[in-house]
């Protein structure tokens, strides 16, 4: 039966996870029950909120709208693989730090993911490009201002 | 919301597509990028037996340009159109739809031919293409056929694919450079699905408007093109008169639905705004 | 922002100390620990219908289930007043003989999986015959209304709470004031949505019986109590747990019949049981607040002095009451604080709570300040019209500046700074230039309105406040203890609840002045009924005022007893010493100790010493102020786009006062999503119902939680007034923003529309609603 568990091989941060999950099973529920990488959140499940943002190839997905059965293969990137190897912090998560750019947390994970998605991608990153984008998550917290302000000060960072 | 449990079955080649679904029949959908179908899998408004996945179907992403028109592969993602290379008003017109589908993570997933198919009335690319006359080229066992937009969306997420049969490209007719282009679309929040959406296509020559294409996105079952816009603006000088003629004639013929973001009356008048400010922002 | 260096801390805007973990995806939110738990899984079946009798729930064979017939031995929450208008009524863990909402659960399902247990859930028959829903207050108050519970109401039927004031000779002001102006404003119904939504795991612990419950709560302490009083056990079978929460704003302080069916059911099953809240679940069947109207008449003298207001004021509280605040929160927190920051004496008031067939109602982050607020500002700008005097003008002649005032329900508004935070945003905002754009701006066919709002917030308020209000069990106090080690690491236990409020870092910062080291050398253990004392938890704005002055109190009292062991290791007089830079010296000596030798000395070496009684380094402290109030005047920039009737923020202004800013950067977050909150509420969220009572915005494609390109820059300003009702300085400051943002965008819409003859009153000014005014303003000719 092809509703049963399905073999599947996923790419997370540079790590290989064999897995062996329903074809039901979204990429959030993968990463976080079978990867046991609980750092991306679920905040809707209906591809609203964004808190389960992740990387998939390079680019910002909703992790609730793709099944890990579609994910087999490629290369997935998600909140734990933004620092570096000793702990470092990603200029990211160094710019939310240093900007209050966070609360509750919760929906952190998705706006950094997002926010990598963008400052390093090769596109041209303006100021307008950032408030674009940012506007595709939730946050109940912070009034977003921060959030902007952290991600602008990471792009600035990064492009130096 | 987790969605109720359903046969897996991730397609090879359109052949194998094809065969998957004429043996699974009825209950069957296909996943493309998924951005539209998993949510309401999730919320188990959709509840297939079967979903047969192309999404490892290369060959179906991607713009073909021919001399007269361009083929739109079903795959290609919402953000291959916002960055596509297509010169002329064809592609000012599918950038500035592409930009104002959703958010970028469902445009990096969400496909051209997902959104055609599922056909939601507010949908840029239904809009787009109703607007443009696209026409789908569907396939199946039975062999390769080529449906007109007119005839494609039959209602509110339905449209003439048989459950056997397979969306694999749209065509669009180019543009030539006398076309003027607008998207204009009104929605609560950035990002959100238009409570109206307008697409314009006019052919301007010395000031007087030649073909005349203006389409509706959210105010019927399905896109819908205003012939009584159309009719008024052929023929006429490209200028305000005209416009609001325009304008006012596109909003009396529509009968819109009401929901909670407004009634009937509210999106008529949405229409005539909207409609007006497409043509009064008309570009290249 | 600053992280490193020496104190004094207070005052700076010091890095938050958990981020960096939180920030690697190492929060451990609830979700995130049943994910890496065996542990079985919960579907609640809910009811479909607004309002019936229930005939029968079928299980069929194979799926595990509890229904009603299974939970004969649990009590129902049944939360009281002490007041005789106060109908209690009764929330059944699970509905039994009738359903009161779409989305009251009627089952609970067990099952290996989340999926699983939602495909066994879909088998689960539920046999309902419908009755007639009420669904409006004007519903539920008409003649022949059905009953939404089944009991004695003193006053009109469904009226479960009606709280009434009449000050003294108010009549005769009243009648013979020179003007009277009556608005009538509103809000639609809100989800405090929180992007996490409730969730629990309650775990069996085999060996010893107890459960923990691991769960996104507010209220550790009182969660454990409810539960506990529900399944008639003793407390200590049961430990809550609050993890890293996820949001709250409110709708995760009262107790969730989940939770109970959860923790009976860990207990029937003598396994761990799980559930987590879908967004479907969390904005159909979590708590609803602020659907309430208000209509005021205020007489004023010629000057625009408001000598008398009086107001109906009418909550429709849905079809149960929360636990512990009660459904009477509401309406009777709008009776009691009205007034806000205006010199009023007479004072005439009823205040309504009404049962309907729908979710019911508890505290969501400024409660009905924010409503409250509109009305009342809408009432001075109306009047100032009216009067032909300017909104700022008015506000100056009411505005409360003398203090303490006493406000006619017996409020005593402590120092603050009405008029001068007032003054401050008024420049800012540079009005006269403001009116310059405007005028040029309407020659080019764009509106733009400007609109203020002033408000006192009360905050910090201890038992005193609650008792007033006459709840059956009456919230206020917080206590803290605290501990120095050997090392001179500090651990402070709390019963407050922080979720993202920073209050970690806020205490961290008081007590590492007090004490002389650094915020990076103190932990703060909270969420823990096994290792925190008794508290109330985290809401109403009051955990950096009393769990602050408690923990401020609790680091004096440690001083005191590093003081006495430092005065005699330097022998000098403890009083004179001087605690900072990890040291205690002796002013203007070179004589100094480590506060980590006296730690250590504490514990190690006790025998050494002659005059300090007792080993270690412990104290404890408890704090129950009678609550203080913070203001803030808000001011709203708008464009009106009159032929959509899409408003947009242009600018956003807050000059605030909180009194002694322990944090700015964490007071200004709050302020930041406090005002993004209060546009939400004023432009964009509404549950909507429709005519049967189903949920019309059960998702987030229709509920609209704004996102970032809907909210403007936000500029703050701060004054610190200090007064003498808390001990740090420092006032709440965590609803603020929610309160002050709506009345300021309502105004600016108005300011922009007027001379269309359109003036707004209701919440949201949804694009189609502020159309339909104008539309039918050019109609009627009022232009």
């Amino acid at each position: 039966m092809s509703r049963a568990k399905r073999d599947l091989i996923l790419y997370v941060n540079g790590d290989r996870f064999a897995v062996s999950v329903e074809p039901r099973k979204s990429l959030a529920d993968t990463l976080r029950e079978d990867c046991h990488l609980t750092g991306t959140h679920l905040g809707c499940e209906h591809g609203v909120c964004g808190a389960c943002t992740v990387l998939l190839d390079g680019e910002p997905v909703r992790a609730c709208l793709i099944l890990g059965v579609q994910a087999a293969g490629h290369s997935i990137r998600t909140v734990e693989g933004l620092a570096g190897e000793n702990g470092t912090l990603h200029p990211l998560q160094q710019a939310f730090w240093d900007n209050h750019g966070l609360q509750c947390g919760f929906c952190t994970p998705g706006f950094l993911m997002l926010a990598a998605g963008l400052l390093e991608s090769a596109d041209p990153v303006t100021d307008d490009k950032i408030d674009d984008v940012l506007s595709s998550n939730l946050c109940r917290c912070t009034g977003y201002q921060n959030i902007t302000r952290a991600v602008c000060a990471a792009a600035r960072v990064m492009r130096q | 919301m987790k969605p109720a449990p359903f046969d897996y079955i991730p397609a090879a080649s359109v052949a194998e597509a094809v065969a998957a679904l004429a043996e699974l029949g009825d209950g069957s959908k296909v996943l493309a990028g998924g951005q539209s179908l998993l949510p309401m899998m999730n919320f188990r408004l959709a509840r297939p037996d079967a979903l047969v996945d192309i999404g490892g179907l290369g060959e179906l992403r991607g713009v073909q340009a021919r001399e007269r028109f361009i083929e739109v592969g079903a795959l290609t993602r919402h953000l291959d159109l916002e960055r596509t290379g297509v010169p002329g008003p064809l592609g000012s017109l599918l950038r500035s739809a592409g930009a104002q589908v959703g958010h970028l993570p469902i445009r990096t997933r969400g496909t051209f031919g997902g959104s055609v198919a599922h056909a939601d009335p507010a949908s840029e690319w239904c809009v787009l293409a109703a607007l443009l006359d696209a026409t789908m080229t569907v396939t199946s066992l039975a062999g390769t056929r080529t449906v007109a937009a007119a005839d494609f969306f039959t209602t509110i997420f339905t449209t003439a694919l048989e459950p056997d049969e397979l969306l694999t490209a749209v065509t669009l007719p180019r543009l030539d450079e006398s076309y003027r282009v607008a998207v204009v679309e009104f929605a609560r929040r950035a990002g959100d699905f238009a409570i109206v959406a307008v697409m314009v296509a006019c052919s301007v020559r010395n000031g007087v408007i030649g073909d005349a294409r203006v389409c509706l996105g959210g105010v019927a079952d399905r896109p819908v093109r205003s012939l009584a816009a159309e009719s008024l603006l052929a023929g006429q000088p490209a200028g305000a008169a005209a416009f609001r003629a325009a304008a006012d004639a596109a909003a009396a013929a529509v009968s819109p639905p009401a929901d909670i973001h407004g009634s009937a009356g509210y999106r008529r008048d949405l229409v005539s705004v909207l409609l007006r400010r497409a043509l009064e922002r008309m570009a290249p | 922002m600053t992280g490193s260096g020496t104190g004094p801390w207070v005052g700076r805007s010091v890095r938050r100390l958990g981020d960096p973990s939180i920030l690697r995806g190492e929060g451990r939110y609830v979700a995130d620990a049943i994910a890496g738990q065996d542990c079985l899984h919960t579907v609640f079946v809910r009811s479909p219908v607004a309002a019936g009798v229930l005939r029968a729930v079928q299980v069929p064979a194979g799926v595990w289930a509890l229904t009603a017939a299974e939970l004969a031995s649990v009590a129902g929450i049944c939360p009281t007043m002490d007041r005789p208008d106060y109908v209690p009524v009764t929330t059944p863990v699970l509905a039994s003989d009738v359903v009161r909402f779409v989305g009251e659960p009627v089952a609970m399902v067990v099952a290996a999986s989340p999926a699983e247990a939602l495909d066994a859930a879909e088998l689960v028959g539920v046999e309902i015959d419908r009755t007639p829903p009420v669904l409006s207050v004007a519903d539920a108050l008409r003649a022949g209304a059905p009953a939404v519970h089944d009991v004695a109401f003193p006053g009109e039927v469904n009226t479960v709470v009606q709280g009434t004031l009449t000050t003294p000779g108010f009549g005769d002001i009243f009648n013979a004031a020179a003007t009277t102006v009556t608005v009538s404003s509103g809000s639609a119904r809100q989800s405090a949505l929180p992007i996490e939504t409730r969730g629990s795991l309650a775990d069996y612990e085999q060996r010893t019986g107890r459960v923990t419950l691991t769960t996104s709560t507010q209220m550790p302490h009182v969660t454990r109590t409810g539960i506990c009083t529900s399944l008639g056990i003793p407390a200590d079978l049961l430990r809550v747990v609050a993890p890293d929460v996820g949001g709250a704003f409110g709708q995760k302080m009262c107790l969730a019949r989940e939770d109970i069916a959860l923790v009976h059911a860990a207990r029937q099953l003598r396994r761990a049981v799980a559930w987590v809240e879908t967004r479907e679940e969390n904005l159909t069947a979590s708590w609803h607040s602020r659907e309430q109207q208000y209509t005021l008449t205020g007489a004023f003298d010629p000057d625009g002095r408001l000598l008398a207001l009086r107001a109906d004021i009418v909550a429709d509280v849905g079809a149960y009451s929360c636990y512990p605040v009660t459904f009477g929160v509401e309406p009777l927190m709008a009776l009691s604080e009205l007034p806000g920051p205006y010199a009023l004496e007479h004072y005439d008031v009823r205040a309504r709570g009404v049962l309907t067939n729908k979710c019911p109602i508890a505290p969501y982050r400024g409660v009905s300040r924010p409503a409250m607020t509109l009305a009342l500002e809408r009432l001075m700008d109306t009047a100032a019209k009216q009067l032909g005097i300017s909104p700022v003008q008015i506000r100056l002649r009411n505005l409360v500046r003398e203090f303490p005032h006493t406000t006619p329900t017996g409020l005593v508004l402590d120092k603050a700074s009405y008029v001068e935070t007032m003054q401050d945003a008024v420049t800012a905002a540079d009005l006269p230039g403001f009116r310059v754009r405007q005028q040029a701006a309407r020659e080019q066919g764009r509106l733009l309105g400007i609109g203020l709002s002033v408000f006192a917030e009360h905050t910090g308020y201890g038992t005193p406040a609650f008792g007033a209000r006459r709840l059956f069990m009456t919230p206020g106090y917080e206590r803290v203890e605290i501990t120095m080690d050997p090392s001179a690491g500090v651990v402070i236990r709390i019963g407050s609840s922080p979720h993202g409020q920073g209050l970690a870092t806020t205490l961290a910062q008081i007590i590492a002045d007090e004490l002389g080291i650094a915020p990076e050398q103190i932990r703060v253990v909270h969420g823990d009924t096994d290792s925190t004392p008794f508290g109330w938890g985290t809401f109403a704005s009051r955990s950096l005022v009393i769990c602050g002055g408690a923990a401020l109190m609790a680091a004096r009292r440690l001083r005191q007893q590093l003081a006495a062991i430092a005065g005699e290791l330097l022998d000098c007089d403890p009083w004179d010493l001087v605690f900072g830079d990890g040291r205690i010296t002796r002013p203007g000596t070179e004589s100094e100790v480590a506060i980590g030798h006296v730690a250590g000395f504490a514990y190690l070496n006790m025998n050494k010493l002659k005059s300090t009684s007792g080993s270690g380094l412990y104290a404890e402290a408890e704090y129950d102020p009678r609550g203080t109030f913070s203001n803030a005047c808000h001011i709203a920039e708008v464009e009106v786009d009159p032929e959509t009737g899409e408003v947009k923020i242009l600018r956003f202004l807050v000059a605030e006062d909180a009194g002694r800013l322990i944090n700015p950067a964490i007071a200004d977050g709050q302020i930041c999503g406090g005002v993004a909150q209060g546009i939400a509420n004023a432009l964009y969220e509404e549950l909507v119902y429709d005519e049967d009572g189903n949920l019309s915005t059960a998702s987030l494609m229709d509920y609209l939680p704004p996102t970032s390109a809907e909210i403007p820059p936000i500029t703050i300003m701060h004054r610190e007034t200090i007064s003498d009702t808390e001990l740090t300085g420092a006032k709440g400051i965590g609803e603020g923003g929610t309160i002050g943002a709506p009345a300021a965008v309502l105004s600016a819409i108005s300011d922009a529309v007027t001379h269309l003859g359109v003036d707004v009153f209701q919440m949201p000014q949804s694009p189609h609603r502020l159309h339909a005014s104008i539309q039918e303003a050019k109609q009627e000719g009022r232009a």
